[in-house]
């Protein structure tokens, strides 16, 4: 079956409007907040309100020339296409988005994971012809633990180490939230410290109404009194000249990439967290499956397996190489 | 092996030495033998067993997994021990592993046709962590930045036994060393090795920095050799026995009766494995076919007779002579020899000079006529001890031969490069198409490989697997200690030593090294 509707470039033609496009566009549907998602300068974006706040507060009001929000499960009717948004599970507002067209559904998940978060709208499965899946990580190496299992294992580092501090490396937007979410729902009360490059979207989080407890700015505390805290950091951070500022830092990092652990190595992180944002290998299949799509096009990673898979499956099944969202080599934003 | 487990995964993890080192000692001191015992041979790479390999491994998880997936994900973890643990799909109920003991004993004991079977039960019931350290004990490649000596340092802050101690006694060891750590303990004497008929650890050169040391070392205080270009070798000779070891203290005696059923006297010989007839050293080449062998066949046997170039003399009969001065060593050397005639056996001779500057020379002539890879610097006054200590013994290599070659394919590296195009095949022009010569790992700063990671990507023609096909258009210099003919290369030749100097970002691909050019480095070796 070939999608008429959606071409391999993400580009809804019918309305010419593009999803998560590289480029500036005229018109963009932003599926979340991520910047290899979400880029500045597009003419009008087309998002849910918590991305629109979440691309506002990282780039600016005037970051695009208009901005239209849309709620989750609202069809919005343009000419004969309609657009309804669902909820991704990925970070805050994180969104699928769903085309019909003339009995047509096409789903675009951008970047999904099905366990519960409440940092983010919960998972919603949408059945469709044609699935456009995100394969971050594609490989059956790749299977999560559970994240509590994961935050048990910080706890008990911060417990077995009273004199040094906790640096945990994680994205400023989702990760961060996230770890801090795990770590109050497993009952670390003591405030968290935050580098100075997660504290606007936390407090975006905080208005937005998702509680994350007491948090307080890292930078100007005395190296003495760290001994013992939690410390959440952008990942470039963790191992750079900012991590002096408190005693013997134990450098973690929370990412699903750390599974690996030469990776971890590679990265100088002594205390790998494997928290992930997305669906690890069983959790990609099993939303293939459940979606019932006859047409699979993998996108976002390591697409080679993810498709191969999905032919033994007797799927219809193909990579999309796009531009800008080139394999990195893994390392790449979660 | 919950236990050993975690250590393993610390050790992996933990960037600092001090921090490794602290980690070994307590485990060390709190695990109860023979558990620590096994621990230590893992970590030392002492341990193999006959039938649990990586291709058994492999074919178990295979039995379970899609080949072309297990494929993929091995291509992008980069290592076969971490690939199998995280892929393994059966995840049952979780219990206590056998202890480190019973399981290096199951290893052992169980048949080869029933080992699929076990290691199978054992990945299901681990925990991850167990089951990457399950993994890694079966493929016995730990890559976790723990070498030998860093676990025998570990050894001497436990005990405060001296390490040059635990050196010495090493060799002469049994897995799971039971009177090693009863003697680390206190409990009992040092355990008793015959000196004369073991293995001892190397002496080894240090590289000579021309500009910073030269000017500091007076020539009188040092004797020059030829550096020769074979393998080094210790020979101990004990009442009627030989036994032939590499640097690292194999023994290869089975790959050389030539050697060890024709050489007479008692002795421990430290010197330079070549082949050739009439001690007239062949090319490396030669003398890697037969490496390749474990066992001689015949007509290496006559083509390639093996002889050793001796340098030096660790034990004079069974008197340690280790503690006298270099030139001590070499008149008992000298004197051996000639009470010992030898048909496999010559010694490596003295290079007089004059002073660096006649050295250097000497050195630059013997390498463009007679292909030497450069002279070795001894002190007079140098003892025989093991490792690499400063001062003593110098190398002082020949310039390398550089070449200027097209990146042609770049593959990802492994281990700690498993994310990097770290890995990389360049060619010469010959007429109007580019002919690999050879490949190179990246050998510069992350800086650079990331740079030079990116270019790949964004200049590939065409990927197969892991490798990418990149445009013929960015130049590497490359050094290379010599060439030579290869039926193997398409190009017909094969360079020894390559590594990468530099990126030439600025030089254009047309201007890049011709096969002619080479024609000319394999006239000189």
């Amino acid at each position: 079956m070939t999608a008429q509707i959606l071409d391999r470039h993400l580009h809804i033609k019918a309305i010419d409007a593009f999803i998560d496009p590289s480029v500036p566009r005229e018109r963009a549907i932003i599926t979340h907040g991520h910047a290899d998602h979400a880029r500045s300068g597009h003419g009008a974006v087309l998002a849910t309100p918590d991305t629109i706040a979440i691309m506002k507060t990282r780039y600016g009001e005037d970051c695009a020339g208009q901005f239209q929000a849309l709620g989750f499960g609202v069809p919005l009717p343009i000419d004969d296409v309609t657009i309804t948004f669902f909820p991704a599970g990925h970070v805050l507002g994180s969104a699928q988005v769903l085309i019909e067209h003339r009995g047509q559904r096409v789903v675009v998940s951008g970047d999904y994971k099905r366990l519960a978060d409440r940092t983010s709208q919960p998972f919603e499965l949408v059945e469709c012809d044609l699935l456009v899946t995100e394969a971050t990580f594609g490989l059956p190496v790749f299977q999560h633990p559970h994240p509590q299992l994961e935050i048990r294992r910080l706890l008990k580092s911060a417990a077995d180490n009273p004199e040094r501090s906790h640096l945990v490396g994680a994205y400023a937007l989702g990760k961060a939230q996230r770890v801090i979410g795990l770590l109050r729902d497993a009952g670390w009360e003591r405030p968290i410290y935050l580098h100075g490059a997660m504290i606007r979207l936390c407090e975006l989080y905080q208005e937005l109404g998702v509680d994350l407890g007491d948090l307080r700015p890292a930078t100007g505390m005395v190296k003495a009194e760290m001994a013992g805290q939690i410390v959440i950091a952008p990942p470039s951070a963790i191992r750079d000249r900012w991590s002096r500022r408190f005693p013997d830092p134990v450098v973690c990092q929370a990412s699903g990439w750390m599974s690996v652990k030469q990776r971890a190595r590679q990265a100088l992180v002594e205390l790998p967290l494997v928290i992930s944002d997305h669906c690890d290998w069983g959790e990609l299949l099993q939303t293939i499956g459940d979606t019932k799509a006859e047409t699979v096009w993998v996108t976002h990673g390591r697409e080679d397996a993810l498709v191969y898979w999905c032919r033994t499956q007797g799927l219809d099944a193909e990579p999309l190489n796009i531009q800008g969202f080139e394999d990195d080599g893994g390392e790449g934003v979660e | 092996m919950k236990r050993f487990a975690q250590l393993l995964e610390l050790l992996a993890l933990t960037p600092s030495r001090n921090r490794k080192l602290a980690a070994l000692t307590q485990y060390f001191r709190e695990t109860p033998d023979p558990d620590r015992g096994y621990a230590l041979a893992v970590l030392t790479g002492a341990l193999t067993f006959r039938n649990v390999k990586p291709a058994l491994l492999r074919e178990t998880v295979l039995r379970e997994v899609d080949e072309t997936l297990f494929a993929m994900s091995y291509d992008y973890v980069g290592d076969l021990g971490e690939t199998i643990a995280l892929i393994w799909p059966h995840h049952g109920e979780t219990g206590d592993l056998p202890s480190l003991t019973d399981l290096i004993e199951l290893f052992n004991t169980t048949s080869k046709s029933d080992l699929p079977k076990l290691i199978a039960a054992l990945l299901t019931r681990a925990e991850i962590n167990e089951r990457w350290a399950l993994v890694k004990l079966a493929t016995g490649a730990l890559r976790i930045g723990v070498s030998a000596r860093l676990a025998k340092t570990a050894l001497a802050e436990m005990s405060g036994k001296d390490l040059q101690e635990i050196e010495e006694v090493w060799h002469g060891l049994r897995v799971p060393y039971l009177d090693l750590f009863a003697w680390l303990d206190g409990k009992a004497e040092r355990p008793d090795i015959d000196h004369a008929a073991r293995f001892h650890p190397l002496m080894l050169s240090n590289p000579i920095n021309e500009e910073k040391d030269l000017g500091k070392l007076d020539p009188k205080d040092f004797s020059a050799e030829w550096k020769w270009d074979g393998i080094r070798v210790q020979l101990v000779l004990g009442e009627g026995t030989a036994s032939l070891f590499s640097r690292t203290g194999d023994d290869i005696a089975n790959a050389f009766p030539d050697i060890v059923e024709n050489v007479h006297g008692q002795a421990v010989l430290d010197g330079e494995l070549l082949v050739g007839k009439n001690f007239e050293a062949a090319s490396f080449n030669d003398l890697q076919q037969r490496l390749n062998k474990k066992v001689a066949s015949t007509k290496h046997l006559k083509d390639s007779p093996a002889f050793i170039r001796v340098y030096d003399m660790l034990f004079d009969g069974r008197e340690d002579i280790r503690t006298l001065p270099w030139t001590e060593r070499r008149k008992r050397l000298e004197a051996w020899l000639a009470a010992n005639p030898q048909t496999r056996l010559d010694i490596s001779p003295i290079l007089p000079f004059g002073g660096w500057e006649d050295l250097a020379q000497q050195r630059r002539e013997g390498a463009e006529s007679h292909g030497h890879e450069g002279v070795m610097l001894k002190l007079r006054t140098s003892p025989y001890v093991p490792g690499r200590l400063k001062g003593y013994w110098f190398k002082w290599k020949r310039d390398p031969n550089v070449v200027d070659a097209v990146l042609m394919y770049a593959q990802r590296g492994h281990g700690k490069r498993s994310s990097f195009y770290s890995d990389y095949t360049f060619g010469v022009w010959k007429g109007n198409e580019i002919v690999p010569i050879g490949k190179a790992y990246f050998g510069f700063t992350d800086e650079e490989l990331k740079m030079l990671d990116k270019w790949i990507r964004a200049n590939t023609i065409q990927a197969f697997g892991p490798v990418r096909e990149v445009k013929k258009e960015l130049v590497f210099e490359v050094a290379f200690d010599s060439a030579q003919e290869s039926a193997r290369h398409k190009s017909g030749v094969a360079l020894r030593f390559p590594r990468i100097n530099r990126i030439r970002w600025d030089k254009p691909a047309s201007e890049a090294g011709t096969l002619e050019d080479m024609a000319v480095f394999v006239a000189a070796s």
